[in-house]
């Protein structure tokens, strides 16, 4: 099976290791530990894990399509959005009758608005099965539509980061407005239960992160299939020689459409798993700025290696979370410089400095496999 | 040459290793026909009441000074470029001019273009890999496994032009003339039955330039070449059959010596003699 083929590799087998690893020593560290113990890891910390590991997530999802397609897409905070969005209609549903006002049906900023109703798109949310459909749906779909047009008309390049910036941008507008329905600039927020369970409970915190981090490790499975498969070699093909792909043959406008869709849906999922952690979903994710930070996140990580975007994504927001407490006037200055270092010494990022140790320490380069030669392109 | 009898092996042809083609009609000799093409951009002939008929298994040089066609030429066949006038025939069966790009590449024409292009990224085996002609869509591409005789194929075309040692090295650190093998190898990996390739030694090395006169000739015979060359030493080297374009018609055709020996060919090559010393 296609699906199962990255388990013979080796870095995926090191990549789930210390994934599940990490999973079962903050689970340890949280449950087994009394809260007196240095090492004991509060649901404040297990919650912050949590949203890293969504967004390591989105980091693989634009990976995909940056490092192994060559599409720089600036836009992919907007499917990270809308898969949250769906998530957030959800949990308003969720809320039920507990809102501040006491609707039994609509969501408070429906209530303050003055609409008796519930507009005909939030039917359906109430179940868990359908939202969590449109967490894939929806930044599917949008992804479908955009891609489609984008790349039957050949648009690639900067012109395609462009348009990506601008698709983000629009919806960052739409859903500021309160007509749109979704709460305008406060968003989704307040919410209560996920599935029946309280969110605020401890339990459900280290639940969200354990179910962050399977997700993570299934979407890793599934881009790592496609990136080993030879529909992943030939997005390598494209992504360095269009013109010439499609003289062999390949119909390279629906290969990219293709990977630009699994990526999005991975981008929703990620956004649908970030929601409940944080509390809130509001337009703000689909700033232009969001989606440029996380093509920084892989770039520092290392492009077309995919662990090396979780690694990226991870590192950042570590980052961030610590001097955004320390010093926050200082954070933009500081990923500047980050950035620029990694540019200057680091062309390859962080995975490019573990690919070559690697590469020096087994000093015999063992060509066969497939996984050697992807090195050398990232 | 018994790596080349590899190739001969016809037997060993498995369905899904054969591009969809309709079977191309050779039983009148020529696979490919060309009677009086014309071709005019703003008013200029590049191409001239052309007429030429390439036999099946023959291998072809097509020389002539910069202008003479044999671009536009190459266009024309693979549907590039579209004729003002005239006949371009694949087998008796195949009108090409009714046919698009991708349709005529099916048939089993395949194209080498001047410059080499590969996927630098990917390695030798994986370029040969993505050429072989197979069911391109999606999910067939997605699901696909190498499976044995697709191995094999590959092999067969790796040792055919001498990068079995490199087959596991990015195209990226191929010689110049490495790379124009390894495009040849990925047309040869869709069993093209004519190959047109464009100045295939331009910038090789002597020893690259014998090893690709060796292989270009080992094709020869189980598929039809025909060759772009403005080097007359190596069309020397290769050529059983020569055709000469002059302002996008034939000057003179026949044989190596035949037409360096035609005092027209000499008026339109003045500095010829000296290069072919």
């Amino acid at each position: 099976m296609w699906l199962t083929r990255p388990f013979s590799e080796r870095s995926t087998q090191l990549f789930l290791g210390v994934l599940i690893a990490a999973m079962t020593l903050v689970t340890f560290l949280h449950l087994a530990l009394p809260e007196s113990n240095p090492l004991y890891v509060n649901a404040y910390t297990v919650n912050l894990f949590g949203k890293y590991l969504s967004y390591a997530l989105l980091a693989v999802a634009v990976d995909l399509v940056w490092g192994y397609l060559g599409i720089l897409s600036l836009g992919h905070g907007a499917f990270f959005a809308l898969g949250g969005y769906a998530m957030g209609m959800y949990l308003m549903r969720q809320i039920g009758d507990r809102g501040v006002y006491g609707h039994p049906e609509l969501p408070d900023f429906m209530v303050f608005l003055n609409w008796d109703s519930l507009p005909w798109y939030w039917a359906g949310f109430d179940m868990a099965w359908f939202a969590f459909l449109m967490v894939l749906l929806a930044p599917g779909l949008l992804a479908l539509v955009f891609g489609f047009l984008a790349f039957r008309s050949r648009v690639t390049g900067v012109y395609l980061s462009i348009i990506t910036q601008a698709l983000t941008f629009a919806l960052m507008l739409a859903f500021f407005r309160n007509e749109m329905g979704f709460g305008g600039n406060n968003g989704l927020t307040d919410f209560r239960d996920i599935l029946g369970f309280n969110l605020r409970s401890d339990s459900v915190r280290l639940g969200l992160f354990l179910a962050t981090g399977v997700a993570l490790g299934l979407g890793y499975l599934i881009c790592r299939a496609i990136a080993s498969s030879k529909l992943g070699r030939v997005c390598v093909a494209t992504r360095d020689a269009e013109a010439r792909t499609r003289f062999l043959g390949y119909r390279v406008e629906r290969f990219q459409l293709f990977v630009f869709v699994v990526s999005a849906m991975l981008a929703g999922v990620a956004g649908a798993l970030y929601v409940p952690q944080v509390g809130i979903i509001n337009p703000s994710e689909f700033s232009p700025l969001f989606s440029i930070e996380i093509v920084l996140w892989v770039a520092l990580g290392g492009r077309a290696t995919l662990y090396g975007a979780v690694i990226g994504a991870i590192l950042v927001n570590y980052a961030k979370t610590i001097f955004t407490g320390v010093m926050p006037e200082a954070w933009l200055f500081a990923l500047g410089a980050m950035f620029v270092l990694v540019t200057v010494f680091l062309p390859k990022g962080v995975a490019g400095l573990l690919a070559y140790r690697r590469k020096n320490s087994t000093s015999s380069s063992t060509p066969g496999n497939t996984s050697n030669t992807k090195e050398v392109s990232a | 040459m018994s790596f080349l009898g590899s190739l001969s092996e016809r037997d060993r042809v498995f369905d899904f290793l054969m591009p969809a083609q309709s079977p191309v009609d050779v039983r009148h000799g020529p696979i490919l026909y060309l009677e009086d093409v014309t071709v005019s951009f703003d008013g200029f002939k590049a191409i001239n009441d052309l007429n030429l008929t390439i036999d099946d298994g023959e291998l072809r040089c097509i020389i002539g000074p910069n202008g003479a066609g044999k671009t536009t030429m190459m266009d024309i066949i693979t549907g590039k470029t579209r004729p003002d006038t005239g006949k371009v025939w694949f087998g008796s069966r195949h009108n090409l001019l009714a046919m698009n790009e991708p349709e005529i590449a099916s048939l089993g024409i395949g194209r080498k273009f001047q410059k080499p292009t590969v996927f630098e990224a990917l390695s030798v085996f994986e370029n040969l890999e993505l050429a072989m002609a197979a069911d391109k869509r999606i999910l067939p591409t997605l699901t696909a496994r190498m499976v044995e005789p697709v191995r094999e194929r590959i092999e067969e075309v790796l040792e055919t032009i001498g990068l079995t040692e490199l087959r596991h090295r990015p195209a990226g650190i191929l010689s110049h003339g490495q790379k124009q093998w390894l495009e040849i190898g990925m047309l040869l990996m869709q069993r093209p039955r004519l190959l047109l390739v464009d100045e295939p030694v331009a910038g090789m090395t002597e020893q690259e330039m014998e090893r690709t006169a060796e292989l270009l000739t080992g094709l020869a015979g189980k598929q039809s070449v025909v060759v772009v060359e403005h080097d007359m030493g190596f069309v020397r080297s290769i050529a059983r059959k020569v055709t000469v374009l002059h302002q996008g018609s034939v000057l003179a055709e026949g044989s190596m010596d035949q037409v360096s020996n035609d005092p027209r060919v000499v008026e339109v090559y003045l500095g010829a003699p000296d290069e072919e010393a």
